[in-house]
């Protein structure tokens, strides 16, 4: 079953009659499911109260039958967040958990929180939607005041039922109440879109004691039509009259195309191209037709001037180059200068982290079809309001007249090649005349998506006499953040409009460690580079799981282990000695605790023959969210290959929604952690990327992946919820650099750990 | 030039005019509208195209659709369904394995094929039957209880 056929089948029921007698401050009849029915968006469309943030409508919903749907401008990356957002709305609505439907993802129907952002799906997303829920609770419990002439102070609510204290028979339905009408109630929306957007009704949340459903390991609804293969991706939009589309892309990085020969694919049933200055792309009626097409259309491109260095003096090109734009990390503590001029001692480091790739599991689909001036993009891309906005923009239509809606893509990891997807399927589709369904090829999808930037990082500190550290200083210099936002809404951000004659907006930052290490004195700062390419570049950078955080945190946490083993100090006993802030103090113990962590220095000394074990500690902070782990690892010194055997995490976000899908996304990122540190690095020669699939671009193998990964969570009803999505990514390399270093004495100070790279090391 | 082919996919005969050099992939998905194999990398590197094969998984897209012959097709919607489940399908929905899920053909298809012959798999006999299929969202450790209890609910 296709989506377009699903959705045939919701407008058939879609909006309701609204029965019962109108109250004062409800809204208009509402449709329960329409996320992808046209028919009753357009009947309800004029219904409704505004898609706006500072209506409750635009959040929650509650039908004729008394479910609850709850509309979410976040989007679920494959975490199974929409479990964890229906039970704090259920919570506070004091429904049953499977009433609550959460509808993502659809600008028609939710506004814009951000999408998929940052961690910050509960964090601040699911706090949208708690305070919008404790409001609709405060509004329906008002509502049965008036219709059974009691008190709202005398009335409570179980299982969606508003109920008099002391007279059982007086009670109304949320049902009842309100459903089938939308709410016509005004929050106090704080201005912001996308993830700092709040708007809070008049109601105060729960107290987290009287929690019954948030915390609990519900699990996910979504597994069960996965593996029946009843449930569609992105790439399974079929729309009626749609034709397929393949890019093409040029073998040196900002070439054009100069001459396009169109005879030469004229064999191939409907192909045809579409060429417009550095875009260029192929259409036809089959897909392999168009696939085909692509490979065999001759095409003459400019003579580009090779843009990128050889890979092997990358670093050399970051330590070089002109530095753009510095910034400090907060302002420094005490007199860095002076307590370096007084050491005893002077420790220092540097550490390397390569490009990336997204290298999502499919390349990335999009499906735009263009009906008069009303435009409909379905994309993977974790940010469909933003992407409504880029197709707008690309097309040169109002936003109103575009409609993005998200289906759950092929993998995704941050500003992966969804949002590029999505501008070039609206150039093809408004050059086709027709609906267009685009698809990268791999060598696209691992080629040309955006990278997470390249850097290195120095590390010294000043140590005194007895052994104390007295001062630390952290830089990271690097090729920025961003040279394409982590939303493709501007022509700038995205290759289409880059090769249609938009030059790249870079944009300068980085970041600094996140941690609480209470040095006397302290500096840290970052430095940007230019990008090499001017637009069009395969390797512009942007968002990748946990933006820098991974290769910041490698070089700082691998030095704190320098400092203890320099020090001939246990490794946690040293952070302890100077982490300041309990909850860190707490995770780290509790990580140390699981894991049997013995107190020693590294290295051991107490191995000899070809194959060595060792074990690494690293913690860190995200935000208001703390990672503590323990990573145990086994070296073959005569391969050079690291078996990452073992991880235990210590893991504190606040309070824990859902344990259960809590643990599967730490397992998910330590995996991914582990498989950046030992195996992923783009590579590249001075004329393109060289890394376009599998073999050239190798992820953690399943004969790699750990033997166990032990997590600890550490609740906190009290403190509000905080990320989970991305931390746990961020300390895993420094842990497996450090158990490397416990292993062998010996200090990889360069991801990835390739044994090629390893042996040489050791030898 | 387009030629007829005669396929049977989950139990069910078609007819299908393609170029004989069409991978099996595209006919399964574009032409018979059964879009549970997933196009991941066109080059056999990833597995997320995975079908049976005459009970042997095989990457549909690198399989030419004229490769095929009379040879019976499954597809993961056809291994087992909500009400007759595959125990490897079961299995993945206890242990909550998929995140993105777009990697799921070439595990319980590969991962089927596998524990049909083998019966009791060690762990590493486990781990070398499922080598090079990719999963980007790192759910290695759910895949491998999933098919330790699977493994265990066929013995």
């Amino acid at each position: 079953m296709t989506r377009m056929e699903k959705a045939a089948n919701f407008s058939r029921r879609a909006v309701l009659k609204a029965g019962g007698a109108l109250v004062v401050s409800i809204g208009a009849p509402v449709s329960p499911d329409f996320a992808y029915a046209d028919e009753a968006l357009s009947m309800s469309a004029t219904m409704r109260p505004a898609l706006t943030p500072d209506q409750l409508s635009s959040y929650i919903a509650v039908n004729a039958d008394g479910g609850v749907s709850a509309f979410f401008g976040k989007m679920d990356m494959g975490h199974g967040i929409s479990v964890a957002i229906a039970q704090m709305v259920a919570e506070e609505l004091d429904v049953p958990f499977d009433t609550v439907k959460v509808v993502m993802g659809d600008t028609a129907t939710s506004v814009n929180q951000g999408g998929a952002s940052g961690s910050t799906g509960i964090q601040e997303g699911g706090r949208q939607l708690r305070a919008a829920a404790a409001e609709a609770r405060r509004v329906l419990v008002e509502l049965a005041a008036d219709k059974l002439g009691v008190s709202a102070d005398q009335l409570t609510v179980a299982d969606g039922v508003v109920h008099a204290a002391g007279d059982v028979a007086k009670k109304a339905s949320y049902g009842e109440l309100i459903g089938g009408r939308y709410f016509n109630v005004e929050l106090a929306w704080n201005g912001q879109i996308g993830n700092p957007l709040y708007a809070p009704g008049k109601a105060r949340s729960k107290d987290p004691k009287d929690y019954k459903i948030v915390g609990q390991p519900i699990r996910r609804e979504d597994v069960a039509p996965r593996v029946f293969a009843q449930s569609d991706f992105c790439t399974d939009v079929k729309v009626p009259g749609m034709v397929h589309g393949r890019m093409i892309r040029p073998a040196v990085a900002g070439a054009m195309p100069v001459n396009v020969d169109e005879s030469s694919i004229k064999h191939i049933p409907g192909a045809r191209v579409v060429w417009n200055e550095g875009f260029l792309g192929v259409l036809a009626d089959k897909e392999w037709d168009a696939i085909k097409a692509s490979r065999e259309l001759k095409v003459t491109w400019s003579n580009a001037p090779p843009p990128f260095p050889d890979q092997a003096s990358l670093y050399d090109h970051i330590r070089k180059s002109p530095v753009r734009k510095q910034e400090a990390g907060g302002k420094p503590i005490g007199d860095v200068d002076e307590a370096f001029k007084s050491a005893a001692r002077v420790i220092e480091a540097e550490y390397e982290w390569p490009f990336q790739s997204h290298a999502s599991m499919g390349p990335a689909c999009a499906v735009v079809d263009i009906k008069g001036d009303q435009i409909t993009v379905w994309t993977g891309s974790q940010k469909p309001h933003f992407t409504r906005d880029g197709v707008a923009g690309i097309l040169g239509v109002p936003q109103e007249k575009v409609r993005g809606i998200w289906v759950p893509g092929p993998g995704c990891y941050g500003r992966n090649d969804a949002g590029d997807a999505a501008m070039d399927a609206a150039l093809l589709a408004k050059a086709a005349g027709k609906p267009v369904r685009l698809q990268y090829m791999r060598d696209q999808a691992t080629g040309w998506d955006p990278k997470g930037p390249a850097s290195l990082h120095r590390a010294r500190a000043a140590i005194d006499e007895t052994g104390k550290v007295i001062a630390y200083e952290f830089m990271s210099k690097a090729f920025p953040r961003v040279d394409v936002n982590s939303n493709e809404s501007k022509p700038y951000d995205t290759l289409a409009g880059q090769l249609t004659g938009v030059p790249l907006r870079s944009g300068d930052g980085f970041a600094v460690p996140e941690e609480s290490y209470g040095f006397a004195n302290k500096r840290t700062y970052w430095q940007t580079i230019a990008p090499l390419l001017d637009r069009g570049s395969p390797l512009r950078t942007s968002h990748l799981r946990d933006p820098v955080g991974p290769q910041i945190h490698f070089a700082s946490e691998s030095f704190m282990d320098e400092l203890a083993a320099a020090l001939k100090l246990d490794p946690v006993a040293f952070r302890l000695q100077y982490v300041t802030d309990p909850r860190d103090i707490a995770v780290i113990k509790a990580a140390a605790e699981k894991a049997g962590w013995q107190p020693r220095p590294s290295p051991r000394k107490d191995q000899s023959g070809g194959n060595v074990s060792g074990r690494g500690f690293a913690y860190v902070q995200r935000h208001p969210t703390r990672v503590a782990i323990v990573a145990e690892v086994d070296v073959d010194r005569s391969t050079g290959k690291i078996w990452a055997r073992k991880f235990t995490v210590a893991h504190d976000c606040g309070q824990i929604i859902n344990p259960d899908g809590l643990r599967h996304a730490i397992e998910g990122n330590v995996v991914q952690g582990i498989s950046r540190t030992l195996w992923e690095e783009v590579k590249f020669d001075n004329k393109m990327v060289t890394s376009i699939d599998w073999l050239s671009y190798p992820i953690l193998d399943m004969t790699e992946a750990p033997e166990t990964i032990d997590v600890v969570l550490i609740d906190h009803p009290e403190i509000a919820p905080s990320g989970a999505g991305e931390p746990s990514t961020r300390p895993v390399a420094a842990a497996i650099a450090n158990a490397v270093f416990d292993a062998t004495g010996v200090r990889i100070r360069r991801v990835p750990f390739s044994p090629d790279y390893v042996k040489a090391a050791l030898s | 030039m387009n030629q007829r082919f005669l396929l049977t996919v989950n139990g069910t005969s078609h007819a299908v005019d393609a170029d004989p050099d069409t991978p099996l992939l595209y006919v399964l998905r574009d032409d018979l509208g059964l879009n549970n194999p997933h196009f991941g990398c066109g080059l056999a590197q990833c597995g997320a195209c995975t079908v049976h094969l005459d009970g042997q998984a095989a990457r549909s897209c690198i399989t030419p659709i004229s490769a095929v012959g009379n040879g019976e097709i499954v597809t993961l919607a056809g291994l087992g369904t909500p009400e007759k489940p595959h125990p490897l399908q079961m299995a993945y929905i206890e242990e909550q394995v998929p995140q993105c899920g777009y990697c799921i053909n070439g595990w319980i298809m590969t991962a089927a094929a596998f524990l049909r012959d083998k019966k009791k798999p060690t762990d590493a006999e486990i781990r070398i039957a499922l080598e090079g299929l990719k999963c980007r969202c790192g759910t290695h450790m759910a895949i491998l209880r999933a098919v330790k209890r699977a493994a265990a609910a066929m013995d």
